[in-house]
């Protein structure tokens, strides 16, 4: 097969000018702000390029540029390029302006841009290792920070384990399917493959699990949520995912699509388990990173709901339902990087009080993004939620609607944080004045809670149509 | 295109948009200004009231169809589609009515966060007004389910000392409900292929799913309206809530799940609803006797009137249920009726509790003795909600009563004995407040009625009496449709 370079545009440009602005930072490390904006610029290219670039196969079937693959680039791409200014105005406060931020940033990007258009099981290791190293080192750049550290640590431990898990399911597959590349396993699984294969499959899943922070793969993201800087955090908990996700349904759709009925059952109990864990887990915290935490790990048990269908409308329904939970987790924690009382962050729910008074533009902006996670109409979150849970009750399949019926349930016993959290902005009185939040989060953040409602109503035309383009590149009926 | 409907749903968020300007350009706290967004919002109210009129003024009552329809598409196959019909255009009129009535009652008695509560309140009638003229499952969904946050706010904001477990209860509850509507939504948007309620209502859905879809709107409505036994969050809710806020949500919220269920519940699920018209009748009877009872024991006001109001709803389901037309009839006239009078005795409450700010009926008695315009407006609505010839209250309770008797005697036979328990709970209030001699000192300084509440309570009384001795102004109206909707029942359920 001939080498297309062109297709893998969006990726080399994102490796060049990380390589740039590294090479760039090291000779002036002052220039922190220039390098975000070339990186910023960078993705932007990379956006544009993966909107509107050719659609092919590369490098032997390792790399796929089809529609799913531009439709997560997109997201991820200009999810991350939010991060950028973000973040590092938010290091720069702190006194610790880096400029790695940006290149680490752009290293990352590039690592789910690999993630998402995979085609065999070596790029995908690539992609996610290039991801979550990076993740690590953002995790842990706040050096000053224990808990920023003891983060690092974590998330980088428990992802080990879990690349292992990676490793070890992807070369059991390799060794009973006799190929890393996704259509081979297809037809070796087709042609009735040995059990190792899927003995494979469900360590791959759980990897994947451990990446998305599905129940009972999630101890980690509570924690992670908690010690990591805001806005990492918030860059983390978005794009990632969807980066992730993608990569789920290329592993389950491409690989295994002969193995529907016992995947199936796989991702019924994850979602489901994360519904739950994320609900009730949610109910007991104060810290609201942790909530996220938890409000994020029950959101992704919706997308894999919507995977679980294993039809074409279910992949839609995930990628649609993906893309509009990154807007609102950026947003709210570009509100969360924007509070602060007198200098000390705001970061639990009792912190909260009374914001409706100080900071009435933030205030509604995360009451929308809550409203919106517990998936209240007319919010993004609702139109999302709409999607996974008609994916997964047109099927028809017994388990399945229930599991769906189940999920809304859990919704309302998830509803009980988000208004603890509405009840402390809107009904008790303020302790004491917030700081004047800078202006990149504030800005961010409005934004944000303007997409939630009302652009979202528009945007979905927009979304919906691309999401059913790239679903239809599954090639699922 | 975009008609009257969608002009009538929004421009109360053209108030909202000119008090937001407001808030963020001038000083929240200024008296200049607050009183500035009370008038603002007090002309939007009245403005939507006008186009209200309009709309009804122009419905061709003998078209049973849709009116005033609109229709653009939205995304994935859904519509921004509203339309009216005789069922639902009285309850826009409804909404319209009592929401100026609203901002008047609260002039005085809201002193913090005035903007807010007036921005919230003009939210409400938007999505109120949108849930009866919306055509498309997932716009009524959307409007149905967002009009919690106002209320959950303007509870939890401006309520009483137990206004945060009033809220929360009152969220979560309904939550519940209507996420398994919410189920059934979907389910029947993958059934059908459309969203359109229209079209859903010519749809037939297998008998075994309609159990099923039939059971989770009911979840949803029983909920809203409320009926027994899921009624435990109104009284919470109503004790805790400004009084404006009660008069919407008995006036008007709970109206929501009557509506609802002439809307989908018999149109859509008709055999379902055939099947399952014995609970009903048992949950109806039950709360109708049973509230009642409850009723009469509180020492709270509001309490008292709140268990009323389930009591009253209990006649509502017991109409809409009875599956012919003079009792879905007097169900939507009971429905208005009791908009107009509960909404008249949650003000009636108000006003004594603006001055005293307690409920509890103890502390009250012998207030005709210094206030005797209150007491007549009082005893008018007192007699009002007991039923009395003469005021709306009776038509519908008679009407409705008539239509259970044809389809199960022994159900209007308990109804029955409802009224006489309503006049034991109703007239033992009167008495205990108004009758009497004034014994409590702090009472002595009470004053009657001022200019404001006669202009609150005069459109009230003068409805409740003109409704009372003209309902065929209603029964014109609801008429084609509700013939259409009975003889539609009739046909599927095979009853």
């Amino acid at each position: 097969m001939l080498i297309n370079l062109a297709l893998a545009y969006p990726e080399l440009l994102l490796a060049v000018s990380a390589l740039v602005l590294l090479v760039a930072g090291a000779f002036n490390p002052k220039a922190t702000d220039v390098i975000g904006a070339f990186a910023v610029l960078s993705l932007a290219g990379a956006a544009a390029i993966s909107a509107f670039g050719p659609h092919g196969v590369a490098f032997s079937g390792s790399l796929k540029a089809d529609a799913a693959a531009g439709y997560a680039g997109v997201a991820i791409y200009l999810a991350s390029a939010a991060a950028i200014p973000l973040g590092g105005n938010w290091f720069a406060r702190k006194g610790a302006p880096a400029f790695e931020f940006p290149v680490l940033i752009v290293l990352a990007a590039l690592g789910m841009g690999m993630m998402v258009s995979a085609g065999d099981l070596i790029a995908l290791y690539i992609g996610i290792e290039l991801q979550s190293l990076a993740l690590y080192v953002l995790a842990a750049m706040y050096r000053d920070d224990l808990r920023a550290s003891e983060a690092g640590l974590k998330y980088f431990v428990l992802g080990a384990l879990s690349s292992g898990m990676l490793l070890y399911g992807s070369s059991l597959i390799y060794g009973f399917a006799g190929s890393t590349r996704f259509e081979d396993i297809a037809a070796a699984v087709h042609q009735g493959a040995h059990t190792g294969v899927l003995f494979g499959l469900i360590f791959l899943m759980c990897g994947l699990a451990f990446k998305v922070s599905a129940a009972p793969f999630h101890m980690w993201t509570p924690d992670v949520y908690e010690g990591a800087p805001t806005p990492v955090v918030g860059f983390f908990a978005g794009a990632p995912k969807l980066a992730a996700m993608v990569l789920f349904a290329r592993v389950l759709y491409e690989c295994f699509p002969g193995a529907i009925s016992q995947w199936r059952q796989i991702l019924i109990i994850l979602g489901l388990t994360s519904i739950a864990v994320g609900a009730f887990a949610g109910l007991n915290q104060s810290n609201l990173k942790r909530l996220w935490a938890y409000s994020s790990i029950a959101n992704v048990g919706y997308a894999i709901l919507g995977l679980a269908a294993g039809t074409a409308e279910g992949v839609h329904a995930m990628l649609v339902f993906m893309v509009l939970y990154i807007v609102d987790v950026t947003g709210f924690f570009a509100c969360l990087t924007a509070l602060s009382r007198q200098g000390k962050a705001m970061e639990t729910i009792e912190d909260m009080a009374g914001l409706f008074k100080e900071q009435p533009g933030i205030a509604l902006a995360m009451t929308a993004f809550s409203l919106s996670a517990l998936g209240l109409p007319p919010f993004s979150g609702f139109f999302a939620k709409y999607f996974v849970f008609k994916a997964a009750i047109s099927l028809g399949d017994p388990m399945l609607t229930g599991a769906a019926i189940a999920g809304l349930v859990g919704s309302v016993v998830a509803a009980f944080y988000y208004l603890r959290l509405l009840r402390s902005m809107w009904f008790e009185a303020p302790t004491s004045a917030t700081d004047k939040p800078p202006v990149d989060a504030k800005a961010i953040a409005i934004g944000a809670a303007l997409f939630t409602f009302p652009v979202v109503l528009g945007a979905l035309h927009l979304i919906d149509v691309q999401a059913s383009l790239a679903a239809a590149a599954f090639g699922l009926k | 295109m975009l008609g009257i409907l969608s002009l009538i749903t929004y421009v109360p968020l053209i108030g909202v948009a000119v008090i937001l300007a407001l808030r963020f350009v001038g000083k929240a706290d200024n008296p200049k200004t607050v009183d500035a967004a009370k008038w603002i919002a007090l002309i939007t109210t009245l403005a939507t009231l006008a186009l209200s009129v309009v709309l009804t003024a122009r419905f061709d009552q003998a078209n049973p169809g849709f009116q005033f329809v609109e229709s653009l598409p939205w995304f994935a196959g859904l519509h921004y589609a509203m339309a009216v019909d005789g069922i639902s255009v009285l309850f826009v009129l409804l909404t319209a009515f009592l929401m100026p009535i609203c901002i008047l009652a609260s002039w005085k008695s809201i002193e913090t966060r005035v903007l807010e509560y007036l921005i919230a309140f003009l939210i409400l009638e938007t999505l109120v007004i949108g849930v009866f003229c919306a055509m498309d499952l997932v716009l009524f969904y959307t409007f149905f389910e967002f009009g919690l946050v106002p209320m959950f706010l303007i509870i939890g904001i401006w309520g009483g000392k137990r206004r945060v477990y009033a809220a929360f209860k009152f969220f979560l509850y309904t939550l519940l409900g209507s996420v398994l509507m919410l189920a059934a939504i979907l389910a029947m948007i993958s059934v059908a292929h459309t969203s359109s309620i229209p079209e859903l209502m010519a749809y037939k859905f297998a008998p075994g799913l309609q159990t099923w879809l039939w059971l989770a709107f009911f979840a949803s409505f029983a909920v809203k309206m409320p009926m027994w036994p899921v009624h435990t969050w109104l009284p919470d809710a109503h004790v805790e809530a400004p009084t404006a806020g009660s008069v919407i949500l008995a006036g008007i919220l709970l109206k929501m799940g009557g509506y609802g269920f002439l809307r989908f519940s018999l149109p859509m699920f008709s055999e379902a609803s055939a099947i399952f018209t014995p609970l009903v009748f048992a949950l109806s009877a039950i709360a109708i006797v049973y509230t009642s009872l409850v009723a009469f024991r509180q020492t709270d006001i509001k309490k008292l009137i709140a268990y009323s109001s389930v009591a009253h709803m209990g006649f509502v389901t017991m109409g809409i249920f009875s599956g012919n037309a003079i009792g879905v009839q007097g169900a939507i006239f009971q429905m208005l009726s009791h908009g107009v009078i509960s909404g008249a005795l949650f003000l009636c409450v108000g006003v004594v509790y603006d001055r005293m700010h307690t409920r509890e009926i103890a502390f009250y008695g012998g207030l005709v003795n210094r206030m005797p315009w209150y007491a007549a407006v009082f005893m008018l609505f007192t007699m009002g909600n007991v039923g009395l010839p003469g005021t709306s209250g009776f038509v519908g309770e008679i009407m409705t009563m008539t239509g259970a008797y044809h389809a199960s005697t022994w159900t209007a036979l308990v109804a029955a004995t409802g009224v006489i328990f309503s006049a034991v709970y109703a007239l033992s209030l009167y008495r205990r407040t108004v009758f009497g001699e004034m014994t409590n000192p702090a009472l002595a300084a009470i004053t009657d009625l001022d200019m404001r509440e006669i202009i609150i309570f005069t459109p009230l009384i003068l409805s409740t009496l003109y409704l009372g001795l003209q309902p065929g102004v209603v029964f014109q109206i609801t008429q084609a449709s509700v013939d259409h909707l009975v003889s539609a029942y009739h046909a599927f359920s095979g009853a």
